[in-house]
């Protein structure tokens, strides 16, 4: 049977040789290197825009940027510029660099500080905090400080129907909630309105969520955009617990994860894979109105995903190394504070001073306290 | 007189009618080409021309038409992308509106080395004026048989459909343009595939500019070589200039691809020299998106060559003391125009009109802006000039399409070579908002 099989393609990545099928995408192949092997989990380009299950997305976030320093066995040239690897097809014999490029880990520093310059960092109040994307990106890849001074943009919320929330401002636009508008519904393509830095996931797309699949789009969004209104503000993943179970649904397979606090089901979503992508979409009346414990069928706890926050170790210093780099940076910035400063008591000279150092508040009580 | 292969007749009384320019030699390249040529023999003039695309790329475009796939059973299109929107450029615009046969000449004959039946004009939505223009030559050049069923009798069909563009400086980017015409969100796509591969409705597509496709009548009548034989090296045959900024005389210019810099700044038969009473500051060469040159590098390359107007000269020493020739939007400035304004202006314009798809662009044309304004309002520091360095070089190449880099090579430029007029913003923020402020003592200006 040796005709029949296809012609494997060998690709090199990050030194690590692997064997994938014609047609794979280098994030694919990066992917299939870490479920051989756990320990190069690390080494997969972060994908914020892509989305396996869904047609035609990715290319868009640059956050998996990578350098193939080989194009080909046959051509053995560079390519010019870093490639997006969610949608660039292996050539036999390429050579990528992701993690050992200093090029790409600058350039994706920089895509985190493009994401976050006008993303509103509300994460202490935002429901996605902990299994947040953008949230792990930025720590795994982000600097510790923005250099942004300017105000931020911000949107209005929007009501998306009566279950599906929509933050404009905490969006990144991936563009994943059109694809998946797009793909349950009738081709429909506007999720879009306006451009640049204004574009905002539009009314277009509020009429299109009209559908039994519509609450798919919280599962697919990477950010807080979109969120589950009956879940809205009620508990911190964190504190919830994720058990898999199913139901005998007329609309969709019925296969999902229930998030238990204490006895009460708070919320319902789709399965997720290892790389935080839905494996099955669930319909709204599973998703919304099924929370009673009595509606399914429990087959056991979930597995814990690695994107998760709750897994254990979830911010391993082997796994992110930022630990690390973060206490050096922290040991070389520190400063003891300046307490030499001479200290008074005399509250003629204090006014004198806030007054010197523009300080209103303490000017004003102290003017409250002559008067 | 220099040669004109493009704007010859371009003064005569009625040459958009089809009579006065039949009369004028019009229409005989498609003549010749369907009665006395094949397809492969049209392809193989183009590239012997050696002519590159005219929009700002300059990749050969008989090599480009030699890519393109053609499958069988599936269609192929020839689009002309004339949705000019470059600041600094309108050689197109006026190109079209004087002279709408020469491309509808161009379209035809090159539809034809293609094997396309039907042929796309994009126009920049803003032109009504000439879309109707071209929609009335092409009203003419069917009535006498030249388009539609049939062309001269020689079984070879073509419709022309002219397309007014969504409105947008991005719908000049040849994916986005393929997904407006489709009548889509003009959001450039992921390359590869190319369009030479899957462009138009997924079907092989040819984009070019209105000049490379006028170009093609010429080429057809004369040969390609004799195309060739005109220009420098790599740089063949004459190109349309657009001049503006603080020039005598400025207006479109064909010129020969090799005439001098100097000549071109400096002859009455050109720009005529900067303006009386002032002298050279800084250069765009080429349309808003290339690097700006200070004044000691716009006659003489790093090397002290003569700097001509081709794409290899223009863009010797690479970014460091060179450009491009790009898209052809010549901008002078002269010592009252205030680099860090500019910038800002030019930098506004790309956070305008970023598509919004991919982040680099999305957030960083956004940020730079931001930044550029508060320089240029007396509020930066001196770390913001190197903030702004770092964003360009963080946007450079990591985007889907070449916008991102267009709003970042001015910015790059403007710091590498007038970084002093930056830090003076910065040190002196009262003086540089006064109206009309600007820095005098650049040592780029000696």
């Amino acid at each position: 049977m040796e005709e029949t099989k296809p012609n494997l393609f060998k690709i090199t990545f990050d030194g690590i040789e692997v064997e994938v099928e014609p047609g794979t995408t280098i994030m694919q192949a990066a992917r299939k290197i870490a479920e051989a092997d756990r320990s190069h989990d690390a080494l997969v380009p972060p994908a914020m825009c892509y989305y396996e299950p869904l047609k035609g997305t990715g290319g868009k976030c640059r956050a998996c940027l990578v350098k193939v320093t080989q194009g080909s066995a046959k051509d053995t040239r560079p390519m010019p510029k870093l490639v997006p690897s969610c949608i660039t097809q292996v050539q036999d014999g390429m050579v990528v660099e992701n993690t050992t490029n200093p090029a790409v880990l600058e350039a994706r520093k920089g895509v985190v500080e493009f994401l976050l310059i006008n993303h509103p960092l509300d994460c202490p109040v935002c429901d996605q905090a902990g299994e947040c994307h953008l949230q792990d990106f930025a720590y795994e890849h982000g600097a510790a400080k923005t250099r942004y001074e300017e105000e931020r943009r911000t949107f209005d919320r929007h009501d998306l129907g009566p279950y599906i929330q929509l933050h404009m401002t905490r969006c990144i636009l991936c563009y994943r909630c059109v694809f998946t508008a797009d793909q349950i519904t009738n081709k429909r393509v506007h999720g879009v309105m306006h451009r640049g830095d204004a574009a905002e996931i539009s009314t277009y797309i509020e009429k299109a969520i009209d559908n039994d699949f519509s609450g798919n789009v919280i599962d697919v969004c990477p950010v807080g955009a979109l969120t589950d209104k009956t879940f809205r503000f009620k508990n911190r993943v964190w504190f919830t617990k994720p058990v898999d179970a199913h139901r005998d649904c007329p609309t969709c397979s019925g296969n999902v994860t229930l998030w238990y606090r204490g006895e009460e089901v708070i919320r319902v979503t789709a399965r997720k894979n290892e790389w935080g992508e839905v494996k099955e979409f669930i319909c709204n009346t599973c998703r919304f109105e099924k929370k009673n414990t009595s509606d399914w069928t429990i087959e056991g706890p979930a597995k814990v995903l690695r994107s998760s926050v709750i897994s254990a170790n979830k911010y391993r210093a082997d796994l992110v190394k930022k630990p690390d780099f973060a206490l050096k940076l922290a040991n070389s910035q520190y400063k003891p504070i300046d307490d030499s400063r001479s200290y008074t008591t005399d509250q003629d000279q204090i006014r004198q001073l806030s007054i010197e150092n523009n300080d209103k508040a303490n000017h004003r009580s102290q003017l409250a306290d002559k008067n | 007189m220099a040669k004109k292969i493009l704007t010859e007749y371009i003064n005569v009384p009625g040459i958009d009618t089809f009579e006065v320019y039949r009369k004028h030699g019009g229409y005989t390249a498609v003549e010749k080409a369907l009665k006395t040529m094949t397809p492969e023999e049209v392809v193989e003039e183009a590239k012997k021309s050696g002519v590159r695309g005219r929009g700002g790329a300059g990749f050969p475009m008989g090599m480009k038409w030699s890519f393109l796939a053609k499958p069988e059973g599936v269609p192929r299109y020839l689009v002309c992308n004339a949705d000019e929107s470059e600041p600094g450029t309108f050689k197109d615009h006026h190109l079209m509106k004087e002279l709408p046969h020469l491309l509808i000449e161009g379209m035809i004959v090159s539809s034809f080395a293609l094997g396309a039946h039907k042929s796309f004009i994009y126009v920049r939505g803003e032109l009504m004026y000439v879309i109707r223009i071209l929609e009335k030559a092409i009203e003419e050049a069917k009535e006498k048989g030249f388009l539609g069923k049939n062309i001269l009798g020689t079984g070879y069909d073509l419709e022309l459909v002219v397309q007014p563009g969504g409105g947008a400086y991005i719908c000049g980017e040849e994916t986005a343009l393929l997904e407006s015409l489709e009548g889509k969100r003009g959001n450039p796509r992921n390359k590869p595939p190319f369009p030479a591969i899957k462009g138009l409705y997924q079907s092989p597509t040819v984009v070019n500019n209105v000049e490379s496709i006028s170009n093609m009548p010429w080429i057809i009548n004369n040969g390609g070589d004799a195309y060739a034989a005109i220009g420098v090296g790599r740089s063949t045959g004459t190109k349309l200039i657009s001049a503006s900024g603080h020039i005598r005389k400025p207006g479109v210019y064909e010129i020969e691809l090799g005439v001098s810099v100097d000549e071109f700044l400096n002859s009455d038969e050109y720009c005529g020299g900067v303006r009386d009473g002032h002298y050279l500051k800084a250069l765009v060469a080429g349309g808003s998106s290339v690097p700006i040159l200070p004044a000691h590098l716009i006659t003489k390359t790093a090397n002290g060559e003569d700097r001509l107007m081709t794409y290899e000269s223009l863009s010797d020493g690479g970014f460091a003391t060179g450009s491009m020739l790009g898209s052809g939007g010549f901008i002078v400035f002269d010592e009252t125009a205030c680099i860090v304004r500019n910038t800002w202006n030019f930098s506004r314009f790309y956070h305008h009109e970023s598509c919004g798809q991919c982040s680099p662009c999305r957030e960083g044309t956004g940020w730079m802006e931001k930044v550029l304004h508060r320089l240029e309002h007396g509020h930066g520091s001196m770390h913001d000039i190197d903030l702004l360095v770092d964003i360009s070089k963080k946007i450079e190449g990591n985007t889907i399409c070449p916008l991102g880099d267009a709003a970042a090579w001015p910015v790059a430029s403007a710091i590498r070579h007038f970084r002093e007029e930056f830090e003076w913003h910065v040190t002196h923020p009262h003086e540089a908002t006064q109206p009309g402020a600007v820095y005098m003592g650049s040592a780029a200006l000696v």
